[in-house]
């Protein structure tokens, strides 16, 4: 099956995005296809590259951008969110890249299911 | 990493989208109603829900200049309009509701002549069905 993801909320505040990120890698392990992760509202604090937790914590950001290289996910920060929140060019983790939101609604017009992590 | 490219020409899906928060105190409501508008773009069919807190969303006559937040309630209107445009044009495939959930209107003692725009008013056990017949729900 082809899993489309939405992460809706920033890293570490929130669980949803390691939550998002355990799905897509069990979904991957199990055969199914993620295609795209599309990353909202404060969901783009994901891709903040300057994150940079204790040494003793998972850095979420760094999950991310891995498991995308290993797997090639295409990891898409929306702009307008993004650009609210600092989040540019300029501090953008490897692995991700910044887009509209049509992105979002291609996802869930190409996957199978779309799976939302969130409030 | 390089873009993945979606099959979507001839694609028609049914996107519900979930308001469920007061308009103002965070953004849900705010940058759900961006993801609603792409969603014409794509001439997708689409379910604008409101429940819970976000009947609130719909309220006419709303001013936020006491709180120094930009008021986004006209933004109700144009999706009104979408709604009717597609409603009007048999070229345009695309079918759209604005529903409200009876129940959270009654637990906050509001109308539908509280509304700025038309809506219809499902019950839950309705509203269920409406999500169980979506493809994609998106909340906000």
């Amino acid at each position: 099956m082809k899993f489309g993801i939405l992460i809706n909320e920033g890293p570490f505040t929130h669980q949803a995005s390691d939550s998002a990120y355990h799905f897509t890698k069990a979904a991957l392990e199990k055969g199914h296809e993620v295609p795209r992760v599309f990353f909202y509202y404060d969901g783009v604090y994901n891709a903040n590259k300057l994150s940079d937790p204790q040494a003793d914590d998972r850095n979420v950001v760094k999950m991310w951008g891995e498991l995308a290289a290993e797997k090639d996910v295409d990891l898409v920060v929306c702009v307008a969110a993004g650009m609210r929140r600092g989040i540019k060019e300029e501090n953008l983790a490897d692995g991700f890249r910044i887009s509209g939101l049509g992105q979002l609604v291609e996802a869930g017009m190409g996957c199978d299911r779309l799976v939302m992590f969130g409030d | 990493m390089a873009e993945f490219e979606f099959e979507t020409e001839g694609v028609k899906k049914t996107f519900t989208f979930m308001n469920r928060k007061a308009p103002y105190g965070t953004i849900y409501a705010l940058e759900v109603l961006e993801t609603v508008l792409i969603t014409a773009a794509f001439e997708q069919h689409a379910n604008i829900v409101f429940v819970d807190d976000g009947v609130y969303q719909l309220k006419s006559g709303q001013d936020t200049a006491a709180i120094n937040m930009k008021n986004f309630s006209p933004t109700y209107g144009i999706i009104e309009m979408e709604k009717e445009d597609a409603d009007e044009d048999e070229d345009i495939d695309m079918n759209w509701r604005i529903i409200v959930e009876k129940e959270s209107l009654e637990a906050r003692g509001l109308t539908t002549d509280d509304f700025k725009v038309d809506v219809e008013v499902l019950s839950a056990a309705e509203l269920a069905d409406v999500i169980d017949a979506s493809d994609c729900v998106i909340g906000g």
